[in-house]
């Protein structure tokens, strides 16, 4: 029978919000102590926990060390229990080798890698629940964790996923909407100067589409930088409660 | 570690929390935040596997959805749809109210919604939904209301509203869920509208249902609540809107019989193990349009193949109705029977529900030839139901007081419906429109409502009506909407149009089209170029240029697919001022235009082709008659003339080659009324004569079609719109070999190249005409050419015209996908951008799929069209004697046709008023003995031509045979002879 209805007359989604609206955001820094940086946050429904390492000596071969910069090392992976359908998921398979390489591509891009040559910066994000964008809510963890190990950036990187109904880009897409045949678009922004850090669309789009698509995009990172830049100041004025300055 | 811990812990509470309810703000980036609060929705799924899913689903809740209502203060909407003041008046709401129907009224009651009397209703979104998920075709309905501004309907998104979202309790059904929400969702309206201070006249809300159970329940929490029937019966000044009422369940036992006429359906998921199984099939039934007591369900096996699938008999057709989708089982092949070649329609009184059904199917039972059985089945379930609205008239009761009658359906493959009216005396002698509510099954007939009357029968205004209804063809006047993108008058060509434009204003360009013909858009040029070669110009009008893509007049446009084409009316496909006026190529205004231009040697083997979008000066518009003469007159030697006989001689050579390759040339008749210029009516009939000019036109337009279709291939291998015409299957052929060996002529159908050439020579010596007559039946086993997109089909083949790839580039005033095809090749020469949709292979195949089935369409509508004036015709013409051959052989009937008028009917030989004749049908002939005449294809026969009016709905040409004279059975030559002068119709 008919499929789902995307986006309804009265302007409406599947979920309730309206096209330019992103899911609710809630987020926590430090939630490890033993890493140099942890952050978990929720989009929605998909949950994502990030942790960073470093930076530190390279690890394992010292050929990879480069000379005037650091070399950023990501590792993507998602729990057994993250989707509707239980299944086990071995480290490195193609899905995750690509996630965690266009992680790595977003966070070179946006950490001050030149303050820290001939050494390493570790970033690993488990999915813990996965509802849709997953690629999106791993870079906003991942930049929270990076800030929280205090390591300099240029700017927070968000990221978001949108997508392409009846002429209207729809923000922020849930599991239902991505694979309810929209053509989606990740995009991660430094939002600030307005650079892309890396841009992924998979699907088949017409051009006219794609400038309209980016710029909602666009629009969308901005408003979750906004979220993590609060979650930023607040959990800075809790530290700063707790060492009592 | 306690730290650790701590987090953990603190972690454990952030996920625990997120799914309880709670209120969060939403980030928004417009900057503006509501308060909303957040749910999960969870529900199990199974999955392919078999396995069950557990689907977690975010749903938000709002409180920035507002009640639409024009007398509310307290919401903050920017416009509102429900007014303030209801003007309807009922006597049991005497006072202001809005409407809130349950989703039941909304499917069952869609026609009395849709009376411009109901106005001011909240359709609730759960309401929505339901219905969308439960019937496509009312959803698209209920929507089209919702759009319409004079009909006040408010959506209310009561699913993500605050203070109306409910959750399903357990243990509770989905549908008593819903009932519960439609209920709160009524509630909050009565206290919303309650509270709000500028409401002193107390405008409230009822909530219409049938559910007893919802009402009594609605009623408790002191809910106002109607039963529909209540409701409309209670409306003072439309006591007629009672008639459009569907019947409820409740009604249907008081109006049939206890006895139980047909089995059981299956319930859905029976037959759906059935199907999987393989005990059913799923097929489209086919109700045959000449007995009523068969059908054939076409199953669809893998890939393209269908099955046909024989029902014979009412328990086994079991109360399906032509193109419902229903699930059949296969009988025993000792069961299965022949196909009966016997004509029945169900016509007379209603018959009784008790009546014994071996009275009315013992014609059936004609034990057929071993070979001649087919796969029977039959029907146990309907998967879907495919019910509109029919056109069609009232069999009025016998019984004077009776408010039940019988409807007869214009359309033979439906069934008569029978419904329940207090008008039947002022609806006896109109056409009306009647829907079906439902088939008991202990009903002989379905019952059902009626809709609207369309006027008096056999006035031309109501059967045009009835027959652009019936065969779906958009015909309402163009919207506002529509003709807001027509270009501002007085319109001249601008600097910006010359942009990427050949000035091809000196070119003595010409155009040649039949008699009266407004819309022209193609216009042809030949020159002799300096090398001695020729310069070959086809012009078609750029209707692309002022049709721009996705706005109203092109999505109109994309709908109407296709200009209809009626005895004196045309049901244009764009608005009048594009294709008489601006897009018509009309001569001695400049015209925009779409160029091919072949450079050609003059043995018309192309050099060069340019594709161009242009400016051109019609020097001359022509009709084919004018052309024929003057290329025949050699006086003549001007710029025109010469250029016409270019033409000629390669459309002359272009024609053999084609010919050569194996392309049809096939005969229909098509006739042509010669119409009295005051009253419209047919005056005088003529079958459509072919000249040169005819065929000149046409090959040059078949040259540029297909010099198009290869252009746009090669540039868009996954989106070029294109036109094949299938093979058809050798079975298609059999009536046609076993016509031709009839006469000792062999004909061979292994390529079109043969079937051509075999049909070229087939002759019969002192039979003339036999050429023709076999031409039409080669015609008749031909499959329909289809618009198809390159890149969801790998068969691209042309049978008919023998070439390998084609479309349609020549028409773009008259036909939707000459348009697309222009876009297609307008980008492809850089002449104009693309956009979405047009590189979209599903979307354009879905495209496809319509202007297929408009085209098919409005060639019934044509056929219907001419059909009623041919019997407008022969009305004023008294009793005729003409001759005519046999095209067919029947069971119990001849199909003769008429050459000098086109004209096919039947002549029956089983009277229903006398004792039929023996009759001896042979398959194999085909041959029917009547006593001592046997009948053969081609025989010549004179036949009597009368119209037969005793059935105002189904007016038919009635044939009588006059010549082979046959005691009992032919009829007297008439005395009167044809009338000789003109006849004048008295109106
Ligand atoms: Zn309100």
């Amino acid at each position: 029978m008919a499929g789902l209805e995307l986006l309804s007359d009265q302007g409406y989604r599947l979920d309730g919000r309206k096209a330019s609206e992103l899911r609710k955001v809630q987020a926590r820094m430090g939630v490890f102590a033993q890493a140099d940086g942890s952050a978990y946050l929720e989009q929605g429904n998909t949950k994502a926990l990030a942790v960073v390492y470093g930076p530190h000596e390279i690890r394992g071969s010292r050929s990879r060390a480069l000379h005037d910069r650091a070399v950023i090392n990501c590792q993507y992976s998602m729990a057994t229990f993250s989707t509707a359908e239980r299944k086990r998921r071995p480290h490195g398979d193609r899905k995750s080798t690509e996630m965690s390489l266009h992680l790595k591509q977003t966070f070179e891009a946006a950490v001050m890698t030149q303050l820290y040559p001939r050494s390493q910066i570790d970033i690993y994000v488990k999915i813990l629940q996965s509802d849709g964008g997953n690629y999106s809510v791993c870079v906003n963890a991942a930049t929270l964790a990076v800030i929280d190990a205090g390591i300099p950036m240029r700017d927070y990187v968000c990221a978001c996923t949108v997508g392409f109904v009846d002429e209207t880009p729809l923000a922020d897409l849930c599991y239902a909407e991505e694979s309810g045949g929209v053509s989606s678009l990740a995009l991660a922004l430094l939002p600030r100067g307005g650079q892309i850090a890396l841009l992924q669309m998979d699907a088949r789009l017409h051009q006219d589409h794609l400038e309209t698509l980016i710029e909602a995009a666009m629009t969308a990172c901005k408003g979750v930088s906004k979220v993590l830049d609060e979650v930023v100041r607040q959990h800075l004025q809790e530290v700063s409660v707790l060492t009592g300055e | 570690v306690t730290a650790v811990q701590q987090r953990l812990l603190e972690i454990r509470n952030l996920m625990k929390t997120s799914r309880t309810s709670r209120y969060v703000t939403l980030s928004n980036i417009s900057e503006v935040s509501f308060v909303i609060m957040l749910k999960s929705k969870t529900f199990v799924k199974k999955t392919r596997s078999g396995g069950v899913m557990k689907i977690v689903r975010e749903h938000y809740l709002r409180d920035d959805i507002w009640c639409g209502s024009e007398a509310c203060t307290e919401c903050k909407q920017e416009s509102t749809v429900l007014q303030k003041d209801t003007c309807i008046e009922s006597s049991l709401c005497s006072y202001p109210h809005y409407l809130i129907p349950d989703t039941n009224v909304v499917l069952h009651q869609i026609d009395v919604l849709e009376d411009p009397v109901i106005r001011n209703v909240i359709v609730l979104q759960t309401v929505l939904q339901e219905v969308r998920h439960r019937s496509a075709p009312i959803y698209k309905r209920l929507k089209d209301m919702i759009h319409e501004k004079e009909k006040h309907f408010y959506t209310f998104t009561n699913e993500h509203h605050r203070d109306t979202f409910i959750e399903r309790e357990p243990g509770e059904s989905a549908n008593d869920r819903n009932d519960r929400a439609i209920r709160m969702a009524a509630k909050w309206y009565s206290q919303h509208l309650k509270t709000s201070e500028s409401n002193p006249d107390g405008l409230k809300v009822v909530l219409l249902t049938n559910d007893q159970g919802n009402k009594q329940k609605a009623e408790e929490s002191g809910l106002l609540v109607h039963k529909c029937e209540e409701y409309i019966k209670s409306l003072i000044a439309n006591p007629e809107l009672v008639d459009r009422l569907a019947l409820s369940s409740d009604d249907k036992n008081e109006i049939t019989s206890n006895k139980v006429l047909f089995p059981e359906h299956l319930p859905l998921s029976k037959i759906q193990a059935g199907i999987k199984s393989g005990s059913f099939l799923q097929g489209t039934f086919r109700a045959s349009r000449d007995n009523y007591l068969e059908a054939t369900v076409f199953v669809q096996g893998e890939g393209e193949d269908t099955t046909e699938v024989l029902i014979q008999g009412l328990q086994n057709l079991n109360r399906a109705v032509h193109q419902d989708v229903v699930a059949l089982q296969l009988l025993p092949q000792n069961q299965w029977v022949a196909p009966s070649s016997v004509v029945l329609q169900d016509e007379g009184a209603a018959k009784d529900d008790n009546v014994e059904e071996e009275e009315e199917e013992k014609v059936l039972r004609i034990s057929a030839a071993e070979a001649a059985r087919k796969p029977t089945g039959k029907i146990v379930g309907i998967i879907k139901r495919n019910w509109r609205p029919f056109c069609g008239m009232l069999n009025v009761s016998q019984i004077k007081e009776s408010t039940r009658h019988l409807f007869t359906p214009a359309d033979r493959r439906i069934p008569r419906i029978r419904i329940e009216t207090r008008q039947a005396s002022t609806l006896a002698g109109q056409r009306i429109m009647v829907a079906i509510d439902g088939w008991p099954k202990d009903s002989r007939y379905p019952n059902g409502h009626f809709v609207r009357s369309l006027g008096s029968a056999g006035e031309k205004e109501t059967e045009q009506e009835v027959l652009l209804l019936e065969h779906d063809v958009p015909h309402q006047a163009f919207s506002q909407a529509v003709l807001s993108f027509l270009p501002k008058m007085p319109w001249a060509i601008t600097p910006e149009d010359m942009v990427k434009r050949q000035d091809l204003r000196q070119l003595t360009v010409c155009s040649v089209d039949p008699p009266g013909c407004t819309d022209i858009d193609d216009a042809l040029h030949c020159r002799e170029l300096e090398n001695g070669n020729l310069e070959v110009g086809v012009h078609i009008a750029d209707v692309s240029h002022f049709i721009r893509p996705g706005n109203a007049l092109d999505k109109e446009a994309a709908n109407r697919g296709t200009t209809v084409y009626l005895c004196g009316k045309r049901i244009d496909m764009v608005p009048e001022l594009l294709s008489s006026n601006l897009c018509s190529l009309r001569s001695n205004v400049d015209r925009l235009a779409f160029s091919c231009i072949w450079e050609m040697n003059h043995e018309a083997e192309i050099l060069k082709t340019q594709f161009t979008k242009s400016v051109i000066n019609s020097k001359s518009s022509m009709t084919y008659a004018e052309a024929q003469m003057r290329i025949d007159d050699t006086t003549k030697n001007d710029d025109i003339t010469k250029s016409l006989r270019g033409l000629n001689k390669l459309a002359k050579i272009l024609k053999r080659q084609r010919i050569q390759k194996g392309a049809l040339t096939l005969s229909s008749l098509e006739v042509r009324f010669h119409m009295d210029s005051e009253t419209h009516d047919p005056i005088d009939l003529q079958t459509k004569e072919l000249m040169e000019t005819n065929s000149m036109v046409e090959e040059f337009m078949l040259l540029a079609n297909i010099s198009v279709a290869q252009k746009i291939y090669d540039e868009f291998s996954e989106c070029a719109l294109l036109r094949k015409h299938p093979a058809p299957p050798p079975s298609n052929y059999d009536i046609l070999l076993k016509a031709a060996k009839s006469k000792e002529v062999e004909i061979h159908t292994d390529s079109a190249k043969a079937l051509a050439d075999s049909l070229d020579v087939a002759r019969v010596d002192g039979f003339p005409y036999f050429n023709t007559l076999l031409r039409i039946l080669a015609t008749r086993c031909m499959m329909q050419a289809v618009y198809f997109c390159s890149g969801m089909d790998s068969d691209f083949h042309h049978y008919g015209l023998a070439s390998p790839i084609y479309t349609h580039f020549t028409s773009p005033i008259r036909r939707y996908a000459d348009i697309i095809v222009h876009r297609l090749l307008a980008v492809a020469i850089g002449a104009d951008g693309t956009y979405p949709d047009l590189m979209d292979k599903h979307k354009q195949s879905a495209l496809c799929n319509n202007l297929n089935y408009r085209h098919k369409m409005a060639q019934y509508a044509q056929r219907a069209s001419v059909a009623f004036h041919t019997q407008l015709f022969f009305k004023s013409r008294g009793i005729l004697n003409e001759e005519g051959f046999v095209l067919f052989v029947r069971k119990n009937a001849i199909i003769v046709l008429i050459p000098k008028f086109g004209l096919e009917g039947t002549v029956f030989f089983d009277p229903k008023d006398k004792t039929a004749p023996s009759l001896v049908f042979d398959e194999e002939g085909p041959t029917l003995k009547v006593e001592e005449h046997t009948f053969h294809i081609f025989d010549k026969v004179k036949v009597t031509i009368s119209l037969d009016d005793s059935n105002i709905q189904h007016q038919k040409i009635r044939m009588a045979l006059t010549d082979p004279v046959i005691p009992g059975v032919s009829v007297p030559v008439p005395d009167t002879e044809p009338q000789t002068k003109k006849p004048r119709l008295d109106r």
